[in-house]
């Protein structure tokens, strides 16, 4: 396997800033400029993706781009399919036969591959799907948006599964959270997906030089040919209704050890927080900000940011809610993750939300003043503070 | 689970090219005590299949483990299964199966090609699985030239949910869709995919073979042997066309069904060669003009 970043092609190579300081600690790490859906790209082919199948779509199509140029360099697989249908159906038969695959695609292209993703569950094959989310409904917008959680998070396609969803804040954590998506994915033969969105994908950030490896898969059931062996048959199909049940019930015990084992959030300034505002991926950066702002006026406010959505990291902040005067979620949607963190904290502080939709981010600001809204009235600890936040929502901002 | 044909001299792990004993060519074959004048295919399980009386499936299943067992390609073969009446393919040939969302065989089987260059790689699909729903993606398959041997079985009919009007459904033909018969005006008209296929530069051979009577089995099965071949040679896609009887669907008596598959069938849908770019120049009925020069190679590669 290869390390370090590729001989980019002369009109990449201005991206490869190095940039002169390392972190402010000292550490003399080389640092290099990237854009978010390429470094997830070279974080696949880092972390020994063998094959990648795609179809253009805005706001990741630098992806595909990428893959496009490096994987026929190092002899492995690149199709431009003829639709996310066809792509992630390339995965599938890829990933059956053993292979370490990636899919990308943009919201309405994952509304495409929900079929295969329900296949993929039920054959308890891996795969890695990345969404870098616009705004919605339908054919929407490109602007970025956090509005497909539901469909992330709640299943893609039909049946009872569920999928490990990673939401990375920054495009740095985005390329260790690939190999780690992979890892997980291999492990528990399951469909994996990195839920970015489109500020993600378009940003670019200094990431380090080196990416995260990973150990070459050794999958023990995957399709070779049945030489010297009995035949093998890979399906979701179980016409027996006790027989699909059995199957069911141990696809539920693999989540559940998921859920045990894979769940993972960071927090800031949670120990003397009064209220702390929820928010993950990109919302997570504008929250951060309001917070600091926050703080600075005195409200001692805190961020909790899931990096697991599901599993989501439930128990955590059931255990913070309590000492909690209250909790602000921000998202880039009418309100989708606040769903789960009111079923996490089961009423122990009241839950408001502040969000904007169709690929409007909220800013700083708008967060700062829901946060001070949130602050005085939640003390009372009662759902008057959500009563009172929506009241006094800005003008112009949609709920 | 036997069934009655099950051979009463060589197991399942005989050869089946041994039948050639029954031609007289083999003078210990006396002494050695009853003649194989018939036995089952290595390639083919002893499991009872779970097709109507009549249906046109099994022979062609057969026609597959044949091939692929006198190809010696069993323990190489990937194959991918549809959704419909063969879904339960993984049952009834001795292979690795993968099976597909309802259509999507031929992305799938793409993704194998790609990351298992070795490997012989198989698609079976229905009429409804790849001329309706499928439809983009065994026309891409096709275009990309992957090197992937389709079997495509058209008995104009879905038949595993219960008689509904198929892409190939013919003009008149009743189905519980179209109780009345199939209407241009309502339905549309039936579809010819396999000479549409056969215009692309990607596909390497296409022909449609039948099950109608013993001749033009053991021509299929000719077809089917060959598209084999050209998937070895990587000279691109191969696709047989195989159109089939559903007596149950049709509702007709399994004779009656036969009629109906070498009459109005069979007009319909010609068998023959319709492009064999390994030969060079196409040959049989309803050549189509299109195409021009034999692929130099083809993209089979892996990665």
């Amino acid at each position: 396997m290869t390390t370090g970043l590729p001989t980019a092609a002369p009109k990449r190579r201005a991206r490869r800033v190095r940039l002169a300081r390392g972190r402010a600690n000292g550490d003399m790490k080389t640092r290099v400029l990237m854009k978010g859906n390429e470094a997830i790209a070279e974080a696949a082919i880092q972390a020994g993706c063998d094959a990648y199948f795609g179809y253009p779509i805005t706001p990741q199509a630098e992806l595909l781009e990428w893959m496009a140029r490096r994987m026929p360099e190092l002899g492995r697989v690149f199709i431009q399919a003829e639709s996310e249908l066809g792509a992630i159906n390339m995965a599938l038969g890829a990933a059956a036969a053993g292979a370490r695959v990636m899919v990308s695609s943009s919201s309405p292209g994952i509304s495409l591959m929900a079929e295969a993703m329900s296949y993929m569950a039920g054959s308890e094959l891996p795969v890695v799907v990345v969404n870098v989310m616009r705004g919605g409904p339908g054919l929407g917008g490109i602007q970025p948006s956090q509005s497909d959680y539901f469909q992330a998070t709640k299943g893609h396609g039909h049946g009872d599964y569920r999928v490990p969803v990673f939401a990375p804040s920054s495009i740095g954590e985005a390329i260790e959270l690939v190999a780690t998506a992979f890892d997980v994915a291999e492990r528990y033969r399951t469909p994996v997906m990195i839920l970015a969105d489109g500020i993600l994908g378009q940003a670019m950030e200094p990431v380090e030089e080196r990416f995260p490896e990973l150990p070459a898969g050794r999958p023990d059931w995957a399709l070779t040919g049945a030489d010297g062996r009995a035949p093998r048959s890979i399906r979701s199909l179980h016409l027996l209704a006790e027989e699909l049940e059995q199957h069911n019930i141990h696809l539920q015990a693999k989540y559940r050890s998921i859920a045990e084992r894979e769940v993972r959030w960071s927090h800031e300034l949670l120990d003397d927080a009064e209220v702390l505002v929820v928010a993950y991926g990109t919302a997570a950066r504008v929250a951060r900000t309001a917070m600091r702002r926050a703080r600075e006026e005195g409200i001692r406010v805190g961020l909790f940011r899931p990096v697991t959505l599901w599993p989501f990291p439930e128990a955590a902040l059931r255990a913070v809610a309590e000492r909690l005067a209250g909790m602000l979620v921000v998202e880039l949607s009418a309100g989708q993750m606040v769903e789960d963190v009111r079923l996490a904290v089961e009423g122990r502080c009241p839950v408001v939300f502040h969000g904007r939709m169709g690929g409007m981010v909220p800013t700083p600001v708008e967060v700062l003043a829901a946060l001070r809204d949130l602050a005085p009235v939640a003390c009372e600890g009662s759902y008057d503070a959500l009563r009172y936040t929506l009241a006094q929502r800005p003008a112009g901002v949609a709920l | 689970m036997r069934t009655a044909t099950t051979d009463r001299a060589a197991g399942p792990g005989a050869d089946s090219t041994k039948l050639r004993a029954r031609h007289g060519t083999d003078s210990t074959a006396v002494s050695a005590g009853p003649r194989i004048i018939h036995q089952r295919p290595a390639l083919l399980s002893e499991r009872s299949t779970h097709y109507c009386p009549g249906c046109g499936h099994g022979v062609i299943h057969r026609l597959v483990a044949e091939v692929l067992g006198e190809l010696g390609l069993g323990p190489r073969t990937i194959a991918v299964a549809p959704v419909g009446c063969a879904v339960f393919i993984y049952d009834y040939l001795r292979l690795d199966w993968l099976e597909a969302p309802h259509g999507r065989a031929p992305a799938v089987a793409t993704g194998i090609r790609r990351v298992r260059p070795d490997a012989f790689v198989l698609t079976y699909q229905g009429d409804g699985d790849l001329a309706a729903i499928g439809t983009a993606e065994i026309v891409h398959a096709a275009a990309r030239g992957e090197a992937i041997t389709a079997i495509f079985v058209n008995n104009a009919i879905y038949g595993m949910t219960g008689g509904q009007m198929a892409p190939t459904t013919l003009l008149g033909q009743r189905t519980t869709s179209t109780p009345t018969g199939r209407e241009a005006g309502l339905a549309g008209y039936p579809i010819r995919i396999t000479e549409m296929l056969a215009q692309l530069p990607g596909v390497a051979y296409a022909a449609r073979g039948s099950v109608g009577d013993p001749a033009w089995i053991g021509r299929t099965k000719g077809y089917i042997r060959r598209a084999c071949e050209v998937q070895l040679a990587r000279a691109g896609f191969a696709i047989v066309e195989v159109i089939s009887n559903c007596p149950v669907g049709w509702g007709m008596t399994a004779r009656e069904s036969i009629a109906w598959l070498k009459g109005p069938m069979a007009e319909a849908y010609p068998p023959g060669v319709l492009v064999d770019r390994l030969k060079g120049a196409p040959e049989g009925p309803a050549a189509p003009g299109a195409a021009s020069s034999p692929r130099a190679h083809g993209p089979g590669r892996g990665g």
